[in-house]
């Protein structure tokens, strides 16, 4: 290497130039990818949200299985879209597909807002509640399927930031985790009463098996299930009167 | 004379893909494999070869950050002022991996979302400054440029050998997230192998030491064992 000892002025000049090329060529990458990268991650949340009532979209349809215009075609006939303020009351001109719930969490309680999707086949209404909480080492979020009853779950997705794979993670990997969530009745004397119970559930109604050594990622779903729905409550005895 | 004879030798000496240019990309599939023999860039290795596809995306973005980066630092060595020659390859190295995890979330989302934070580590992958301080700031840049694309594909070589173990012994299955789906032998319902169901073999139960990254660190110890015991003059580099 026969590199110079260079003046000060020459290194200015040098990390002047170099940051400008470097700044140009990220912005300019970044414009040419925004508009298919929003289109990927929406595709990608309405996904997870139809993932939830997979069961119950007719025609033997499987979430997995369709192409990004159809998720969006889907999305667009069957679901509806509500914005909820805390006490329950509908914000109108609002979209839920908008709301960050990793946002709303920074708020204080009274200001937050809470996403619902309305998913409608020939035969029933399923609401979808979005939640979000902590696991082990970073946030942990979901969505859960209730069905017209207001009490059973039809279908949850879950997915988090960073649980260690094998353990953790496995509320997302292991399609067993959340299918056991399936039937569960959510509610117990007007109370959330749904959660995961570590060494196996004991009462089947409201309980799920727990993943052995994930105890602190499956006591952050029952936190989160328990907050998250109860945030729902207000608005789910409303349209149940 | 002996003028014509230097101008033979210069031209002899440049080819565009000789033996020399062979040996750059060949050798750190072997001898000198980044991982296996130079002991570099372990970290990613550990993290995030559970799965095979993700393996291959991580192993295709390394190699083009580390060829590229090899390129402009080669193409720019001469005007680096010494005082600041860590930042400028940082930056440039910074650089590349913006614009490969901006590609990537737009071409493949679900594995964008899949390897998370480990495309931006790229950036403080050993191999790739390791390669631009070696050999990038004291050679031509078509030279570095396939330099880095030996690293690079050394690296993902392991990268995928670790991935299919890990992914067969630990989940049963084989490139799950991607469209390659393989089933043989048997009859349609009953395929002994078939890479989309989560029992490979109808009988194997799945190990689930080998999803944790502990099982990545005694695969990554076996492939270096067996790597040394094949070729001896490795172990007397070390």
């Amino acid at each position: 290497m026969n590199l110079m000892e260079s003046s000060n002025k020459y290194i200015i000049t040098f990390i002047i130039i170099m940051t400008v090329v470097a700044a140009v060529s990220l912005a300019g990458m970044r414009e040419l990818t925004l508009s298919a990268s929003t289109k990927n991650e929406e595709i990608f949340s309405k996904r997870s949200v139809l993932l939830t009532v997979n069961d119950y979209l007719g025609k033997g349809l499987n979430v997995n299985d369709l192409s990004d215009d159809e998720v969006l075609k889907m999305f667009n006939e069957q679901v509806e879209q509500v914005v909820l303020n805390i006490n329950g009351e509908v914000v109108p001109n609002l979209l839920a597909e908008r709301i960050d719930l990793s946002v709303e969490k920074k708020k204080a309680e009274a200001d937050r807002l809470l996403p619902l999707f309305v998913f409608k086949n020939e035969k029933e209404k399923f609401y979808i509640l979005s939640v979000r909480g902590s696991g082990l080492w970073d946030e942990i979020w979901g969505n859960i399927a209730v069905k017209s009853d207001l009490n059973t779950i039809a279908g949850v997705t879950f997915d988090h930031k960073g649980e260690t794979p094998g353990l953790g993670a496995e509320i997302k990997d292991n399609p067993a985790f959340p299918g056991q969530f399936i039937g569960k009745q959510i509610f117990k004397d007007g109370e959330v009463a749904v959660l995961v119970r570590k060494g196996g559930s004991q009462d089947k109604t409201y309980e799920v098996d727990g993943i052995s050594g994930a105890t602190i990622t499956c006591d952050g779903v029952t936190e989160m299930l328990q907050r998250g729905i109860a945030y729902y409550l207000p608005y789910l005895e409303t349209i149940e009167n | 004379m002996v003028e014509i004879l230097e101008k033979v030798k210069i031209e002899e000496k440049e080819p565009f893909f000789g033996t020399k240019e062979k040996k750059l990309l060949l050798d750190p599939l072997m001898d000198t494999n980044p991982i296996t023999v130079q002991i570099l860039g372990v970290c990613s290795a550990l993290a995030i070869t559970s799965l095979v596809y993700p393996s291959i995306v991580m192993a295709i973005s390394v190699t083009l950050v580390t060829a590229f980066s090899n390129f402009f630092t080669s193409l720019v060595r001469e005007y680096i002022p010494k005082q600041v020659r860590m930042i400028v390859q940082l930056v440039i190295i910074a650089t590349l991996v913006t614009i490969v995890e901006l590609g990537l979330k737009a071409l493949n989302f679900p594995i964008w979302k899949q390897l998370s934070v480990y495309i931006g580590l790229i950036i403080t992958n050993c191999i790739v400054m390791g390669r631009l301080e070696a050999y990038a700031m004291a050679n031509k840049p078509w030279r570095s440029f396939l330099d880095g694309i030996g690293n690079g594909l050394g690296y993902g070589a392991i990268l995928v050998i670790v991935a299919i173990i890990r992914e067969m012994l630990g989940k049963g299955t084989l490139f799950a997230g991607s469209p390659v789906e393989i089933k043989i032998i048997g009859n349609n319902a009953t395929y002994l192998i078939d890479t989309t169901t989560s029992t490979m073999f109808g009988w194997y139960a799945n190990n689930n030491l080998m999803v944790l990254p502990a099982a990545a660190l005694f695969i990554i110890g076996i492939l270096i064992w067996i790597h040394r015991t094949i070729n001896p003059k490795l172990v007397d580099i070390s």
